[in-house]
């Protein structure tokens, strides 16, 4: 297993991050200095800080924000009380390093949103699902339900950029295999007071682009509250190039963590209508969990 | 000579430097500077780069006896590249993150600080550096007597070289876009010129020259885009390379707009040759879309440079690696020798070829393989292009094993030396190869995806690196030093007959320079990922200083604290270095060494 030396690797970073203290956005939370890392034990943080400790981006509606708008933040609140604690935060852009400068840091213990699958946390069970949606206006009268339609190869096309390690979202790696790229356009995930994740919805909204695909928790938030009626097609859970679209997402904590992410997953379980009330307000749309 | 007469000239020669401000042009006077060997006034000691001092006290016999006269912290724990300037009687230091700037007086015992100086910071910068928090070192002027140094959150900066004071500071670079900066700026006359790092996340790349006297912007020439936004003119000369020729193909090489995010940043070394009034240098990885979403050449990435530095008109540009796949970035360090009446430049790229240029025109005169490169068999010199290896092109379709090098190329910043006597190049490598894998999921800034994971491992042979001795003529090894762990730091070499370079362990080493035999080595506080550099003292001694504290792209699991569980974490270095924390742990300290006593003429 890879993170079998985990507490090790914790220490040493833990370290790393107190020399410069992250001062992202919005400070008030920010628990980063308060717990002495020796004081410690090597699992169960949870049950002796007594506290929600959430590692959260501050600036990615609508999963979360610093002032605590995004649906992960109101479905941290709910697992917070179940557990008799209070929530804090340790905020950070969700971009590479993430994991490294705040969960495996110690300063924080729980990562509200992660795709199942992904190595460097221990996911709890899924709590919902989604995929990527084909959004245009209503009055434009796209159909795409494919992404082998012929249409998407004359269109103007959006898509999210990640750009890390050469890799991009899977619908645009996915048009890209059938050699769609000129009349594709990248709209950035590196948020900042120009580069907004309602950017690529504002987009069709304006007509700049005809089609954009977006992860479904995005498109349907921002359709909720567009001036203009928006049609979302959901695009199949993978692609015929075998690239996955749709993604079950869960909570992550550190691989030590078991009897915590064990705790979490009971949880789940016992919230789990308040939980996906939460998701309907935010109008999340969500495909059947796949059994596990 | 005896002390006293050396001292003597040692001051006549402050004077001169102090008197000729009215007199002599800004960059003759910076060039004259240069030309002394006792100092150490620019990042390359002279502008060619080819970190060769003619200082000759510590020699092939004498060097066993080289021992610690001082040493320095800089009181910052993360990677240190570079190399400390000595102008007069006085050291100028930089450190990574906050980028603390420090005057070392040398002509009292144990060189204290004359002034300090910590430059106010976002710490918001440091996620965003991709390969650690390093910063490459300072600039000097002369005629100003003020030091330039480019912050990691995005400012250049000037300060006043005798009181330390902040003379202006203009920003350069938004790392709330994703922009930092790493790289030594380069003075030329009244001009500070500066680049960019941050390829990955879109940046779009450029060098930007500032004034000298007071900061204000004269241009910016990017390496993507149409002409004239890259400063491609009438009077750029036309490419010897067919692919490299034609109108706005900055624009043309990538499918629609992808340009405006099209990296190509500037984060390695600067060269410049005063005749031709040229700078040079190499531009990065082609950003943010992967691969086959970019069909085309993706012009001006992984290309060498030559501007004019008053202007930023192009002379010429030559693209080595197009349509990367690899993440080859360009930016290694152009050397600039002359040979049998040519005016060459050598330039070791992360895709594995040492190339020897023709510096007038961007004509490519050899261009071999320094590493057991496979990504492509050979440069074709008619063309100028890469004759690729299909089944070595990485692809999101599918797993690419055992590429060579690997993306963080058989040699990445540490710059290589050159000795102008014996015409050979030492060269300090990596050897590491990779594989690219398919598929995994990630996430980032709320988007699942499946991304490709990169691991990094040893190349043939098992040694991580190795110093080389290089003719740049024959395009061939002439010696080789293996090392357990890569040569991540700069190599120096003197009229001595003496190589030095420092190992990702920490050792400085000083080996003969017609053999590569080991004469001595010291154990340094951390693993050295710096540049040697040497001076004269006041004292009329030579020393040798190295910056230790490991770190960078080859180091970062040791300075950022990331385990080896993790073989793909630090974009894959973690696979090739993860033992590099049982050699040493982090640090930042200049250590300078000496003999007992100037040897008698």
């Amino acid at each position: 297993m890879r993170w079998s030396s985990v507490p090790i690797v914790v220490l040493v970073a833990g370290l790393t991050v107190s020399s410069f203290p992250p001062r992202l956005h919005a400070q008030a939370d920010t628990t980063t200095n308060e717990v002495s890392l020796s004081a410690l034990p090597a699992v169960d943080a949870w049950r002796t800080i007594h506290a929600l400790r959430v590692c959260g981006d501050p600036d990615n509606m609508p999963f979360s924000d610093s002032l605590r708008q995004g649906f992960e933040d109101k479905i941290a609140d709910v697992i917070a009380k179940a557990l008799g604690d209070s929530v804090t935060y340790v905020w950070w852009p969700h971009r590479r390093g993430f994991v490294r400068s705040t969960l495996s840091a110690r300063t924080c213990d729980v990562v509200m949103g992660l795709p199942t699958g992904y190595d460097p946390v221990l996911e709890t069970k899924p709590y919902y699902r989604s995929t990527y949606y084909a959004v245009s206006r209503e009055d434009r009268h796209i159909m795409i339900s494919s992404l082998n339609d012929p249409a998407l190869r004359t269109l103007q096309i959006g898509v999210s950029l990640i750009g890390e390690d050469y890799t991009n979202t899977p619908p645009s790696e996915a048009l890209s295999a059938r050699g769609i790229v000129k009349n594709v356009h990248g709209y950035s995930s590196f948020y900042d007071p120009e580069n907004n994740p309602n950017d690529i919805m504002n987009a069709v909204i304006s007509g700049t682009v005809d089609v954009a695909l977006v992860w479904g928790p995005t498109a349907g938030y921002y359709a909720k509250l567009s001036s203009v009626p928006l049609r979302l097609t959901a695009l199949p859970d993978s692609d015929s190039t075998g690239i996955p679209f749709a993604y079950d997402v869960a909570l992550g904590v550190r691989h030590s963590d078991r009897e915590f992410r064990d705790k979490l997953n009971e949880i789940l379980e016992q919230q789990h209508d308040e939980i996906q009330q939460i998701l309907h307000e935010f109008n999340v749309p969500m495909l059947p969990i796949t059994p596990h | 000579m005896n002390r006293f007469t050396r001292v003597s000239s040692w001051a006549a020669m402050i004077g001169a430097l102090a008197a000729g401000a009215s007199s002599v042009g800004a960059q003759q006077q910076l060039i004259e500077a240069s030309k002394n060997p006792n100092q150490w006034v620019m990042t390359g000691r002279t502008y060619d780069l080819q970190r060769h001092s003619p200082l000759k006290q510590i020699t092939t016999a004498n060097v066993k006896d080289l021992h610690v006269a001082w040493s320095f912290s800089t009181g910052v724990l993360r990677g240190h590249e570079g190399n400390p300037l000595v102008v007069g009687h006085v050291m100028y230091l930089h450190s990574a993150f906050p980028n603390k700037v420090y005057a070392l007086d040398l002509a009292k015992d144990g060189a204290p600080q004359i002034w300090q100086f910590t430059p106010e910071q976002s710490a918001d910068a440091i996620p965003i550096a991709c390969c650690d928090v390093v910063n490459r070192g300072l600039a000097y002027s002369a005629k100003y007597d003020r030091l330039y140094i480019e912050l990691l959150a995005g400012d250049l900066l000037a300060l006043d070289a005798k009181t330390g004071k902040q003379v202006f500071r203009v920003n350069n670079a938004d790392y709330k876009k994703g922009e930092t900066m790493t790289n030594a700026p380069l003075v030329v006359g009244d001009v500070v010129i500066a680049g960019i790092s941050g390829g990955e996340f879109g940046v779009r790349g450029s060098v930007t020259a500032y004034s000298a006297a007071d900061g204000k912007r004269l241009w910016r020439g990017y390496s993507t885009g149409p002409d004239n936004e890259v400063l491609i003119t009438d009077k750029t000369l036309k490419s010897p390379y067919p692919s490299d020729q034609g109108k706005d193909l900055g624009v043309s090489t990538w499918q629609g707009d992808q340009w405006q995010r099209g990296g190509g940043t500037t984060w390695g070394w600067y060269s410049y040759d005063p005749e031709l009034n040229l700078f040079y240098y190499g531009s990065g990885n082609p950003g943010v879309w992967n691969p086959d979403q970019r069909p085309g050449d993706n012009k001006w990435s992984m290309s060498l440079w030559a501007r004019n530095p008053e202007t930023g008109e192009v002379h010429w540009v030559y693209q080595m690696t197009p349509h990367d796949a690899w993440d080859y970035d360009g930016v290694n360090e152009n050397v600039l020798f002359d040979h049998g009446g040519q005016k060459l430049l050598a330039h070791f790229d992360r895709n594995g070829f040492g190339y020897t240029l023709d510096r007038t025109t961007g004509k490519v005169i050899v261009a071999n393989p320094y590493g057991p490169v496979n990504w492509a068999s050979k440069i074709d010199l008619t063309t100028g292009r890469p004759v690729e290896n299909p089944s070595k092109r990485t692809s999101a379709k599918g797993n690419t094993e055992g590429i060579c090098p690997a993306a963080i190329g058989f040699k990445d910043q540490q710059p290589s030396s050159y000795d102008p006597d014996n015409g050979l190049f030492f060269v300090p490598t990596n050897n590491i190869c990779m594989d690219y894998e398919g598929v995994e999921v990630k996430y980032s800034a709320g988007q699942p995806y499946v991304g490709a994971i990169v691991r990094m491992f040893p190349g043939p042979g098992g040694n991580r690196g190795a110093v080389i001795a290089w003719d740049p003529i024959k395009g061939k090894i002439v010696w080789k030093d293996n090392e357990n762990l890569a040569a991540y730091g700069g190599t120096l070499n003197t009229a001595g007959g003496i190589v030095f370079y420092g190992t990702m362990e920490g050792w400085l080493k000083a080996v003969d320079a017609k053999t590569g035999k080991l004469l001595w080595k010291f154990k340094t506080p951390s693993g050295i990922i710096g540049n040697p550099m040497t001076y004269v003292g006041p004292d009329g001694r030579q020393y040798v200083a190295i910056l230790s504290g490991i770190g960078g792209w080859a180091g970062i699991g040791v300075a950022a604290g990331i385990g080896a569980e993790d073989p793909t974490a630090g974009l894959g270095a973690l696979g090739a270095f993860g033992d590099a924390g049982s050699y040493s742990t982090q640090g930042g300290v200049l250590t300078v060494f000496a003999l007992d006593k100037a040897p008698a003429k």
